[in-house]
């Protein structure tokens, strides 16, 4: 068990360093530093000023060199350009070098500055993804119990009515992507013009023009504005997730224990819930870990929807404005957020299961 | 001209769609006729859910295909006085031979929904289902390899494969798909040649840029240089160990695949065929590109399991004692076993490809900014969707209509490839 995990976390540490280089790499090819070049300098930059300002602010030499200061395992860079400031990356312009220390990198807790937030990347990152934990909670709070209620009911009795019902449901569930579900969503509950709310405004039954906001805040979290973003991101995942428990629900039922505590004259309801569902619900468990990334996607698409500043609006801004230090800080959340969840759900899998556990 | 109400609308539009309508009587009729001597297509038209997921692909694939017959105006123009008008308006100022009415509305550049979405259909259709195929052959080329040998090469692989799939989708197509990466050339001789050198070879209009010092190709072309060589390599292995006793026959075949393929590939991948008659947008091969990309990992990780499962088999210890060579066993033995499940597979992942690039779309990322392919009349449509909600609302059921169609589908042919 012990070496199982150890070389499960030593996986998981190459592939971060794989991943994140990788990134970077892209994040930092030389168009992509002529654009922050003039946007951070000026416009009308000569081509010759590009390139003496690309090596002035420590984006020259090798990309290897520059990935290991950007992580903080080799001495962060320093200069002096032409008015005799001293400059280097970890120290602002005009303090004194002597001070700073030598490596600052994002093991040391530097994660950069980010052009377009006009601060230091991790505070704001950290602000973000606190409001995405928020939206992940809820989603996590409607999606899990509703899949799993709705593949054990389906599961429980395969190819009866209810199954072919719920079954029908997940995949059309898994059929709507977020930015489809999340349209029409919009368009039938939160727009002044159709769907619902101008029936239910000209009843009297509601105060404003529409049921439910199609934006969302995270200073202003009521249920009114929260609903359709978290029911967006979790349509998606729980035709996934039921799907997966009720297969893994039907083998269990055909088991041979199953039959025997029929025969042994115990009730449906006692078999279902004493003797049926532990063992049924080891294989959603590891579908659901591995189900954080696709949420990731589902984050990014939503918050963008219904402009939640959270973590993958975050990711969007970053991008969109070259912002290299914010969008290389949000994919080591990303990359995190994923080898972490494969990490757990492995060993979960492992622990969950007394017959590998055993073994 | 007046309005026209949702029942006129309906009727209208199903008049419109006459070509699909028949296409798909004849094909249903056909298919349910011979449906005793077409194999597991035919055992589909046994299973409801199969037939009516096979209705809905079929639907847009004819759609597709007679998009010119359907379309009532050009995706592409605008009309004055049509911007964001609700369903069913009367054109303004209609001249003779003009179709009468937005039957959709009309969206916030004054274009007909209806058309544009009618045209979306042919661009998704022609991108997804070959992009699809493309991640299946690279996916196969590799996993069926893996899973029989094993050892170094399967481990190496593995974590190749799954250091692709812990990449953030969106993150990716983020880095692949801009601009600045699709012109940027990485000089392959960067090392050896001097920095004046190189920048004359970054120099625009310069006649430095196309010697020898200077070659070099962008990060989507690499990607694609490597991607798109798998369908050659597999097809000349699938050839080569079929006919392998028999060299006249092989060497016909395998010369035939290689002289098509290279010439496609040169074309294809760095738009150099001396013919002209394979290219690609460059746009269109970043999307391509990186949604093979993505897709072919998967399909490796499914690949290699059915096939370390199936490689126990019986069969395929016969065939060993017989002599048969690994490459035989593994493409003309145990492949056309793991058909089943991997022409589910098939169906499940053409439909999560449109989401894919619909995703694309979505982002603004997509092939071009006023492509009528559906995720990018999402993308334009949602700005506008709180007042005028059908411009994006349309395509969105569309593409949803799809993916279910392929679900479905996919659903029916497991049900009926499990039942023998």
């Amino acid at each position: 068990m012990l070496i199982f995990v150890v070389r499960r976390l030593g996986l998981m540490l190459l592939s971060a360093f794989v991943l994140t280089f990788v990134v970077f790499y892209l994040t930092n090819l030389p168009p992509n530093l002529e654009k922050l070049a003039r946007s951070e300098g000026s416009v009308r930059m000569t081509d010759e000023a590009v390139a003496q300002w690309i090596i002035d602010n420590g984006h020259g030499g090798s990309v290897l060199g520059r990935y290991g200061q950007w992580l903080g395992v080799v001495p962060g860079w320093s200069n002096v350009d032409e008015k005799g400031v001293p400059r280097g990356r970890c120290f602002a312009a005009g303090t004194d070098p002597a001070l700073a220390p030598r490596y600052c990198g994002i093991l040391q807790g530097d994660w950069g500055y980010s052009t377009y937030f006009r601060g230091p990347v991790l505070p704001n990152l950290g602000e973000k993804l606190g409001a995405t934990g928020i939206l992940m909670l809820w989603v996590m709070i409607v999606m899990i119990p509703t899949s799993l209620l709705i593949g054990i009911l389906a599961g429980m009795r395969e190819g009866s009515r209810t199954d072919r019902v719920l079954s029908t449901f997940s995949i059309a569930t898994t059929a709507t992507p977020e930015y489809v579900s999340g349209v029409v969503l919009v368009a039938l509950l939160a727009s002044p013009v159709t769907g619902l709310s101008p029936l239910l405004s000209e009843w009297g039954l509601i105060d404003g023009k529409i049921l439910f906001q199609g934006a969302a805040s995270p200073d202003r979290i009521t249920f009114w504005s929260f609903t359709l973003p978290v029911l967006t991101i979790a349509l998606y995942g729980i035709g996934y997730i039921a799907r997966m428990t009720r297969a893994s629900m039907t083998e269990v039922m055909t088991a041979q224990y199953i039959r025997t505590a029929r025969l042994k004259g115990v009730g449906f309801r006692q078999v279902v819930l004493r003797h049926a569902l532990r063992n049924a619900l080891i294989a959603p468990f590891t579908v659901i870990m591995l189900q954080f990334p696709w949420l990731l996607n589902g984050v990014v698409i939503v918050e963008t929807l219904f402009n939640y500043k959270g973590f993958g609006w975050t990711l969007v801004v970053a991008a969109g404005n070259n912002d290299i230090n914010l969008l290389l800080g949000c994919s080591v959340v990303a990359v995190f957020v994923v080898l972490v969840t494969q990490l757990i759900s492995d060993i979960g899998y492992v622990f969950l299961n007394p017959r590998i556990r055993l073994s | 001209m007046e309005d026209l109400s949702y029942t006129a609308i309906l009727v209208r539009i199903l008049a419109q769609l006459l070509p699909v309508w028949i296409a798909l009587v004849v094909t249903f009729a056909l298919s349910v006729s011979f449906k005793r001597r077409l194999g597991l297509y035919g055992k589909l038209f046994d299973s409801p859910v199969g037939m009516i997921g096979f209705g809905m692909v079929m639907f847009w694939v004819f759609t597709a295909i007679l998009a010119d017959m359907i379309v009532t105006f050009d995706p592409y123009a605008q009309f004055s006085g049509m911007r964001n008008v609700p369903l069913g308006t009367a054109l303004a100022g209609a001249t003779e031979g003009d179709y009468s009415h937005f039957l959709l509305g009309g969206d916030s550049l004054a274009r007909d929904v209806f058309s544009r979405m009618v045209m979306g259909a042919r661009s998704v259709l022609s991108i997804a289902p070959a992009a699809t195929a493309f991640a299946f052959m690279v996916g196969i080329t590799l996993g069926v390899p893996a899973g029989y040998f094993g050892g170094r090469f399967d481990t190496g692989l593995s974590f190749v494969a799954n250091l692709v799939l812990a990449f953030p989708v969106i993150l990716l197509f983020y880095l692949l798909v801009t601009p600045e990466i699709v012109d940027h050339k990485i000089l392959f001789f960067s090392a050896f040649l001097p920095d004046a050198t190189e920048l004359a070879c970054r120099a625009k209009d310069s006649v430095t840029a196309d010697t020898f010092a200077c070659f070099g190709l962008s990060i989507p072309t690499m990607l694609a240089a490597v991607l798109f060589i798998f369908p050659i390599i597999f097809i000349s292995i699938l050839l080569n160990a079929r006919f392998f006793t028999n060299p006249m026959k092989r060497n016909l075949y395998v010369g035939v695949v290689l002289v098509i393929g290279l010439w496609a590939y040169s074309g294809l991948a760095f738009n150099m065929d001396p013919l002209g008659v394979w290219s690609m947008e460059p746009n269109l091969l970043n999307v391509f590109v990186s949604v093979v990309f993505v897709n072919a990992p998967t399909v490796f990780r499914i690949v290699r399991g059915i096939v370390m499962d199936l490689k126990a088999r019986d069969y395929v210890a016969a065939g060993q004692t017989r002599g048969e060579g690994p490459w035989y066993i593994m493409l003309w033995e145990i492949l056309p076993n793991a058909r089943g499940p991997l022409i589910v597979d098939f169906c499940l992942r053409i439909g999560y490809t449109t989401i894919l690039l619909g995703t694309l779309g979505f982002f603004g990322l997509g092939v071009a900014p006023d492509s009528p392919d559906w995720g990018s009349t999402i993308d334009e449509g949602r700005k506008t969707l709180n007042m005028f909600p059908h411009a994006a609302v349309v395509p969105a059921l569309a593409l949803m209509s799809l993916v279910l169609g392929l679900n479905l589908l996919a659903d029916g042919l497991r049900e009926e490839s499990l039942r023998d």
